[in-house]
This record gives C-alpha cells, sequence and structure tokens, in this order.
C-alpha cells in the first residue's frame, strides 16, 4: 500500500474505533467522570485535608496528576482490550486480515482508539480536577507526551492481552489482578520516599511509578524520580510492548490458525 | 493468467489434523469456478489460505500471478472474500461496515461512500443502510457480505457457500446478480453444497475430498462422464406390475410412478414408445437427482473405497 493509502486505511479503523466508544459514551466516558470526583471528594477533600502536605504540596494536589493518570491508564487498555477481543469474538477482525494493510498499521490502528478514548476521559477528569484544585502545569509539553506515551502503552498492553484471551473472563483478570494493584502501588496516593528503602526498591520495577512521576513532574514539577529515568523507562517499555504485540499478530498467535 | 493458481497446498493443524494434503487448483481468468467437497474435505482451509486467515504449512498460491508468500499486500488487493459464517460487527450500522471495509483498502472516503450505495442498492439494502447488522434477516446478512466483499471492487470474489440457508427467491436473485458481476469480468469461485447452483452457474469444477483435488475440469467434460442418469416417470394410470423392457432397469414406487435407468447413449424415445406399447402412458417426467450431485457421490465414493 502506498503512504497515502496506508493514511486512509489507518484513519478508517481509528475513526471506527472513536465511533465505538463515542456510541455507548455513557458506559466508557462518563464512569471515569464519577469515580474520578469521588477519589476528589473521599481521598483529597475528606481524607486529604486530615494529611500533612508531600513535597510541599497539599495532599488533594499531590495525588491529582497520578488520579487523572490513573483514568488514562484504566480507559486506554479497557477500550483495545475489549474492542480487539470483540472483533476477534464476532469475527470481524476477518475484514482486517483479509486487507491489503500491514499488521503493524493495524496495531496502530487500535492502539489510535485507545489512546483516544484514554486522551478523552482524561480531559473530562482534568476538568472535573478543576472544582476540587488549581493545578500549576509547570511543564506543559511534558505533561502531554508522557500522558500520549502512557496513553499508547496501556494501549498495547490491552492489544496483547485481547491476543491472547479465549474467554470474556481473560480480558477482566489482567486488570483486575495486575492493572489495579500496579496502578495503586505506582506512587499515585503517596511519595515512594514514605517507604521503607526495601520497599521503594521493589516500587522501582513498577513501570506505572515512572509514568506517575513524570505526570506529577510535568503538572506540579515535582517528582520521586529523575525525569530522564522516567523518560527513558517509559519510552523503552512502549517499544517493547510495540514489538511485541506486532511479534504475535505477524505470527498470527490466537487470531490465525 | 490464472486468477488463482495453487500447487501442492497442504496444511496440518496443531491438533495434528491434516486438513489439505497436497492441493493443487487452476482458475482461468474470468472464470466461474466450483469448488467442491463433502463437509470437511479441505475447502474453508484452502480458502482461509488464499485469504489470509489460516497459515499454510507447505505448497505455494498465486493471485494473478502475485505470489501471497513474496507478494501478500498485492494478493489480498485482488481478492474479495464472502466467508461461510457471519463475520461482521453485528453493532455496527450497514453504511459503516461497507465504507470502513473500503478504507481498509485504502479506498478514500468519498469513494468509499459511492461504492457502499452502489452495492448496497444492487443487493437491495439500502433502505436498511442506518440499521445496524444484528437487524437483519439471514438473507440480507447474506447479501451484506457480499456488498462488503465488492466494495473494494476485487478482480477474484471467493464465495464460500454463499445461499446457505437462503429462500429459493433469495437464492435465484444472488445467482442473477453474480453472473452478471461474472459477465462483467469478475473471477467468482463458488463453493456450494447446492449442486444444482454448481451446475447452473459454473464453467469449470474442482472437486476435493479428504485434503485432496479429485477432480478438476470444464463443467461440461465432467457431465459427459456421466454414464447413467436415473429418471422418474409420472404415469396417467395406475399399474400394478413392473414394466419389462430390454437394456432398462425399472422399478416401481408406487403405482403412479416409475424409476428408469437409462444408460448414456440410450434413447428416452425408446422407452415412451415401448411403454405406450405396453399400454402404459407417461404423464411427466424429471430427473432423479441433479446430474452433477449423481457424479459427485460416485466420484468421492470412489476415492473414499
Amino acid at each position: 500500500m502506498k503512504m497515502r493509502q496506508q493514511y486512509i486505511a489507518f484513519t478508517a479503523i481509528m475513526l471506527r474505533e472513536i465511533r465505538r466508544f463515542m456510541r455507548i459514551w455513557v458506559q466508557t466516558i462518563l464512569p471515569a467522570s464519577i469515580t474520578m470526583t469521588l477519589y476528589f471528594v473521599i481521598f483529597g477533600n475528606l481524607i486529604g485535608s486530615q494529611l500533612n502536605d508531600i513535597h510541599g504540596f497539599k495532599y488533594i494536589d499531590y495525588i491529582v496528576p497520578g488520579i487523572i493518570l490513573m483514568a488514562i491508564i484504566n480507559n486506554s487498555y479497557a477500550n483495545v482490550v475489549s474492542s480487539f477481543f470483540s472483533a476477534k469474538f464476532q469475527r470481524h477482525i476477518e475484514e482486517l486480515l483479509v486487507s491489503p494493510m500491514p499488521n503493524y498499521l493495524i496495531v496502530l490502528g487500535y492502539v489510535s482508539g485507545g489512546v483516544a478514548r484514554g486522551l478523552m476521559v482524561g480531559l473530562a477528569v482534568t476538568l472535573v480536577s478543576t472544582f476540587f484544585v488549581d493545578l500549576p502545569f509547570v511543564h506543559v509539553g511534558i505533561t502531554i507526551t508522557v500522558v500520549i506515551l502512557t496513553s499508547i502503552l496501556f494501549s498495547l498492553a490491552g492489544f496483547i492481552n485481547a491476543v491472547y484471551a479465549k474467554s470474556f473472563d481473560d480480558i477482566t483478570i489482567i486488570p483486575t489482578f495486575v492493572l489495579t494493584p500496579l496502578t495503586y502501588l505506582g506512587g499515585i496516593f503517596y511519595s515512594v520516599d514514605m517507604l521503607p528503602e526495601f520497599w521503594q526498591s521493589i516500587s522501582l520495577v513498577n513501570p506505572i511509578l515512572y509514568m506517575v512521576n513524570a505526570v506529577r513532574y510535568g503538572m506540579l514539577g515535582v517528582s520521586d524520580i529523575n525525569i530522564v529515568t522516567a523518560f527513558t523507562m517509559i519510552i523503552s517499555f512502549v517499544v517493547a510492548l510495540f514489538v511485541f504485540a506486532l511479534y504475535l499478530f505477524n505470527k498470527g498467535i490466537g487470531i490465525r490458525s | 493468467m490464472y486468477a488463482l493458481k495453487i500447487r501442492n497446498l497442504t496444511k496440518t493443524y496443531k491438533s495434528g489434523v491434516q486438513a489439505l494434503k497436497g492441493v493443487d487448483l487452476d482458475v482461468p481468468t474470468g472464470d466461474f469456478f466450483a469448488l467442491l467437497g463433502p463437509n470437511g474435505a479441505g475447502k474453508s482451509t484452502a480458502i482461509g489460505i488464499i485469504c489470509s486467515l489460516v497459515n499454510k504449512t507447505a505448497g505455494t498460491v498465486e493471485v494473478f500471478g502475485h505470489s501471497i508468500d513474496t507478494e501478500l499486500e498485492q494478493a489480498k488487493s485482488c481478492i474479495g472474500l464472502v466467508p461461510q459464517e457471519f463475520n461482521f460487527n453485528q453493532f455496527e450500522p450497514l453504511i459503516e461496515i461497507l465504507a470502513g471495509q473500503a478504507g481498509y483498502y485504502g479506498i478514500d472516503r468519498d469513494t468509499a461512500y459511492q461504492r457502499a450505495e452502489k452495492y448496497l442498492k444492487q443487493l437491495s439494502l439500502w433502505d436498511k443502510r442506518s440499521s445496524v447488522a444484528r437487524e437483519l434477516s439471514g438473507g440480507m446478512k447474506r447479501r451484506l457480505m457480499i456488498a462488503r466483499a465488492l466494495v473494494h471492487e476485487p478482480r477474484l470474489l471467493i464465495l464460500d457457500e454463499p445461499t446457505a440457508g437462503v429462500d429459493i427467491e433469495i437464492r435465484r436473485s444472488m445467482w442473477q446478480f453474480l453472473t452478471e458481476i461474472n459477465q462483467q469480468g469478475t473471477t467468482i469461485i463458488l463453493t456450494t453444497h447446492y449442486l444444482e447452483e454448481a451446475e447452473k452457474l459454473c464453467r469449470h469444477i474442482a472437486i476435493i475430498n479428504n485434503g485432496q483435488t479429485i477432480e478438476s475440469t470444464g463443467m461440461k467434460s465432467l457431465l459427459k462422464k456421466l454414464h447413467l442418469e436415473t429418471f422418474i416417470l409420472q404415469l396417467t394410470e395406475a399399474i400394478e406390475t413392473v414394466p419389462v423392457m430390454s437394456g432398462y432397469a425399472f422399478r416401481l414406487l408406487d403405482e403412479f410412478n416409475v424409476e428408469v435407468d437409462i444408460n448414456k447413449g440410450k434413447s428416452v424415445n425408446e422407452v415412451f414408445i415401448e411403454l405406450q406399447k405396453q399400454g402404459v402412458l407417461v404423464e411427466s417426467m424429471r430427473n432423479k437427482s441433479n446430474r452433477l450431485e449423481e457424479l459427485f457421490m460416485n466420484l468421492v465414493e470412489h476415492d473414499r473405497a
């Protein structure tokens, strides 16, 4: 396919994915805003007001970047894992498999849908957060870059989960038993400096720690992790997952017999 | 040039099942080609490999000269597939299914919607363009899959049992539509269990059994191989005994119907004349079964033996 045809094919998948989650926006966009509002009210205002400042920020200010990122992570992942598994389940993935689209473009098409939903939810949650906090957005460029990279990363993770999934149970196991614990232990609600040294070291293997701190650096200007290290880790994870996702797709694992 | 050329195609699934054991196939450009075989013969596996839905174990496949090993994108661009099972997004409107499919082939949005309109109209689905696919009847879903397969205007259209489960009226309208697009230059490969359909539409035929090609020839030359045809004669008056006639085997089905085997080269007129002499008058006559059906059964049973 020529570049222009590839662009058309890519946008065809992306627009289809955006239409899909917008058609059911009450299930896809709205819940995150409501859940995150509860986080702001309960953890931020009610409990947070009883806690000390962290790194010179009120507790609610400190946790807001992580909460926004959590919404982005969950929704990017959920969009791709459910959409791609549904395409396998209903077999309309075959529409793409018989087409001349290169495999990398199909992967990117699904990822673009996850990123679109992640960003849309992120924007909605950020707007909600303005009722509770006044975020300074110290480094806007870094904030946007981290948000997009994180969204890409978890869209790819959702894609890989869907490739292996054989039943609807399989697309809920990873979010429940892996993603949620990693998110909560990724330093959204606390600084890793507050942990004993052993648990600080353990936390460093959690990729979400780097993303939460990088976005906190972008929004507040503080981070537990060196920003260059954080970016290096995030980009490395994105590249590794993209290569792995493409390898699975090229091999036809879970999609071709 | 052949629209499709397959050599020594084999497929062994991970379970160890050998679905294809060396299939060879030549489909001439512009042909209307029947690919027949009993259930589990390997037809759908072969189609899956041609369309990149199944990984082959060995062998070569060329679509209009493009090998699926070295020129996969070009090969795929030439093919439109109507699979056996419904495989569209049940929750998507018809117009979006077609426009989306055109987009995957790199067709710009305006052209995609024009094509979607053209094929939805041709297949009498335009009124349903905004309905989601799951709201369609079975026949409409089959037609939707044909429209979707045509939206990028492929040179080779592969239909895997497209008329399964549709009523005779829709089936006949599908036959007419497929004949028209074949006359306009699209090569068509058809798998079907309705052998009357294959005989009526197709010029060439291949029969696959047990993962191997057991016959591949012109429809006319295949039908010439039929040595014996069985007719059922409906009589004007009831008879009690079986008519006896040298060189012909009669069987009494009931008092008004007899069955007769007529060998190739023998005349049906002789039967009528002799029966009339015996005072038996024939009101109507029909084939006991489709001619191709008899040949098909003979070939498959011979292959099994």
